[in-house]
């Protein structure tokens, strides 16, 4: 029962870890809240449901149920990616420089406009995603992992282990990680800032669609407002860890999901979302800077 | 070179055109609902992609007229007499219909002069400020329905506890800055509705409270609705009347200096905390009363009433008519109110436009329609 559940929380947890981490990055460098980024997460949900249709309908899944799957993932990536760099370079770009207000009220606005879209082009009731897998998994110890939360579990980690390696070993990571800290000196040295924003919302984009497909996959249902919820946990896990710092987020995302399916299981499963906020507001009160971040001075 | 640029000056519109084209179509679906949703919206990108140098020129225009327009409002008390009048007659003139739709309007109106004290004078962002609407609410819908309560001996209850909410959630929340302020409200705002949905025993959980009492005055029968609407009124013009009285106070200059710049209103010798802490209280007094009022309206109240979703409309009608700004804010507030009913035969893209409304108003005006450079205290 207990090991069940961490099984359910991991499974979660890896989810919102990938979401998180388009929070942190984004915060890391605009120091925004990007209220439409668990919209990026909902519209994978749907691009998923959408992609994997019209691959059934060709005939591509009886064919290879795989390669329609991976081709689902990069698809759904690209496009969420494109619609995370739009919406940068519609919304906050020409804000960067007005009171912090603005930029985020931008972002609500942009996150109501995509899940009114949303809503309206694809219908206000529940979409159903293709069961794929039926329900094959393993049992040990009475407990059972699905194969589709083994997946999960398993490619949330490969990509967190590509995003680390990228960020900490690659030229445009370097660059990333000097915007973060201190966009200023970063452009005086010669990095193009606009160019380093851009690709740090494609990045945070496609890991958020990747979440979205994933979990379309697991619950199998998916609506336009998913994207709200999603989002609030996730940015809750970044905070969690320490927001701006890229292994905070996992590490937060993990833990938040572990709490909710414990607590759902063991205290109240009627207050299941209010944990998120009972956390959230907890860890900004007491530890603002979250578990592995570190604490800023204010500068005048 | 020149060629190159007018080749690309060309090319641009087209190659964007495409690009949202690639964005709204997958989403289009096969139905002829979801295809006509996408070439709406791909249609109005375009058209403003294809105006925006234009547009960008009217928006400049726009923002004088607008600037002096908003100058002449606050200075001249004739045109206060202008606007009283239609409002005065109104539920002798209109039909039921419109005079429910106003009545819900100055609702909202006492809702957003209340925001507008955090987030416009003190410059607190709140995105939970429906939190206080449903505590006023359920105050009094309980009051009423378990112990047999009126409305006016139930309204000090309600009040009370809004201002005591505000008070209790601001203690511990203004240690916070900017953006986590607003997330501890969001995540208040979200607790409160669950609680209410949840407490199946006190709020009867989804289904609401149903069967409270409308107010009584001797000798005025308030059930019916054009009274309902002078007393909607007067607490209105209450509002607008202690507000604007406040702001101009010493204690409204403390918040405008806070909201102006922090660090310096302290060296100046202001207990920033203590100010802030009034603005938060003083501003869910107004929620409450609102709420108060909204329950005895409708007769009933449910969670769903008080969505996060709520929260960001009352936000709007702040920063719409201007952030800080009185007539800014009912203007505000009349909008979005009355907008949707005007536009119900496009009823489905009227929160898709306040999305992009919102985004394109953030982009050209940040300050709102009726929001100066500051706000004048000096008139």
């Amino acid at each position: 029962m207990l090991l069940q559940q961490i099984i359910n929380g991991l499974t979660l947890g890896s989810v919102y870890a990938l979401i998180a981490l388009g929070y942190t990055m984004v915060y890391g460098i605009l120091e925004l809240i990007n209220f439409a980024h668990g919209e990026i997460y909902m519209l994978g949900a749907y691009l998923g449901i959408i992609l994997l249709g019209f691959f059934t309908a060709i005939g591509l899944t009886s064919y290879s149920l795989t390669l329609s799957i991976i081709l689902t993932l990069v698809l759904t990536v690209i496009f969420c990616s494109s619609y995370g760099f739009t919406i940068e370079k519609i919304a906050y770009k020409p804000l960067r420089k007005a009171p912090r207000l603005s930029p985020l009220i931008s972002a609500i606005g942009v996150s109501i406009f995509l899940q009114n879209y949303v809503m309206l082009t694809q219908g206000a009731t529940d979409k159903v995603f293709p069961q794929l897998f039926g329900d094959r998994g393993i049992e040990f110890f009475s407990t059972r992992v699905s194969f589709l939360q083994g997946a999960i579990i398993a490619v949330a980690a490969a990509v967190m282990l590509v995003l680390h390696a990228f960020v900490s070993r690659t030229r445009m990571g370097k660059a990333i990680r000097a915007v973060a800290q201190d966009k200023t000196m970063a452009s005086l040295v010669g990095i193009n800032i606009d160019m380093v924003i851009s690709v740090t919302f494609i990045i945070g984009s496609g890991l958020a669609a990747i979440a979205g497909v994933m979990v379309a996959m697991y619950y199998g249902l998916v609506n336009y407002f998913i994207g709200y919820s999603a989002g609030i946990k996730a940015f809750t896990a970044a905070v969690l860890g320490g927001i701006g710092s890229i292994p905070g987020a996992m590490f937060g995302g993990i833990l938040l999901g572990l709490i909710e399916g414990l607590g759902a299981s063991y205290i109240s499963s009627e207050y299941k979302d209010a944990y998120a906020f009972i956390i959230l507001i907890i860890i900004l009160l007491l530890k603002p800077e979250g578990l592995l971040g570190k604490a800023s001075e204010e500068k005048i | 070179m020149s060629v190159r640029a007018a080749i690309r000056a060309h090319l641009m519109p087209v190659v964007v055109s495409l690009w949202f084209a690639f964005l709204f179509l997958p989403f289009a679906g096969l139905d002829a609902g979801g295809l006509r949703a996408a070439g709406v919206l791909f249609a109005a990108f375009v058209a403003a992609l294809f105006l925006w140098k234009s547009l960008s020129g009217a928006a400049g225009k726009v923002k004088t007229q607008m600037a002096a327009f908003s100058r002449l409002i606050p200075s001249d008390s004739r045109y206060l007499a202008v606007f009283l009048i239609p409002v005065l007659i109104l539920p002798q003139v209109a039909e039921t219909y419109v005079v429910d739709v106003a009545v819900i309007c100055g609702i909202y109106i006492i809702l957003a002069l209340g925001l507008n004290v955090v987030v416009g004078f003190a410059g607190l962002l709140n995105l939970g400020f429906v939190a206080f609407y449903a505590i006023g609410a359920y105050t009094y819908a309980l009051l009423n329905t378990k112990i047999g309560l009126g409305f006016w001996q139930a309204l000090p209850f309600s009040l009370v506890l809004t201002t005591l909410a505000g008070f209790l959630l601001a203690v511990p929340a203004l240690r916070l800055k900017g953006d986590y302020l607003a997330l501890v409200t969001l995540g208040f705002g979200e607790i409160v509705r669950l609680v209410l949905n949840n407490w199946d025993r006190l709020t009867r959980g989804p289904n609401g409270i149903s069967g409270i009492a409308v107010p009584t005055l001797p000798g005025v029968p308030m059930g019916r609705l054009s009274n309902y609407y002078y007393l909607v009124l007067c607490c209105a013009l209450i509002a607008v009347f202690i507000i604007n009285r406040v702001k101009s106070s010493m204690i409204g200059r403390a918040w405008l200096a806070i909201r102006e710049d922090e660090v310096a209103s302290s060296a100046m010798g202001i207990n920033t905390v203590r100010y802030k802490l009034y603005a938060c209280a003083f501003g869910a007094f107004w929620a409450g009363l609102a709420g108060s009022l909204f329950a005895a309206k409708m007769q009933f109240v449910s969670p769903e009433s008080f969505t996060f979703m709520e929260s960001v409309l009352i936000l709007c009608m702040v920063i719409i008519g201007g952030l800080g700004s009185i007539p800014g804010v009912i203007v505000g507030a009349m909008v979005l109110v009355f907008l949707p009913e005007v536009l119900r035969e496009v009823q489905l893209y009227r929160m898709l436009a306040l999305g992009g409304g919102l985004v394109f108003l953030m982009v050209f005006r940040p300050q709102g329609l009726f929001g100066g450079k500051g706000v004048s205290v000096g008139g």
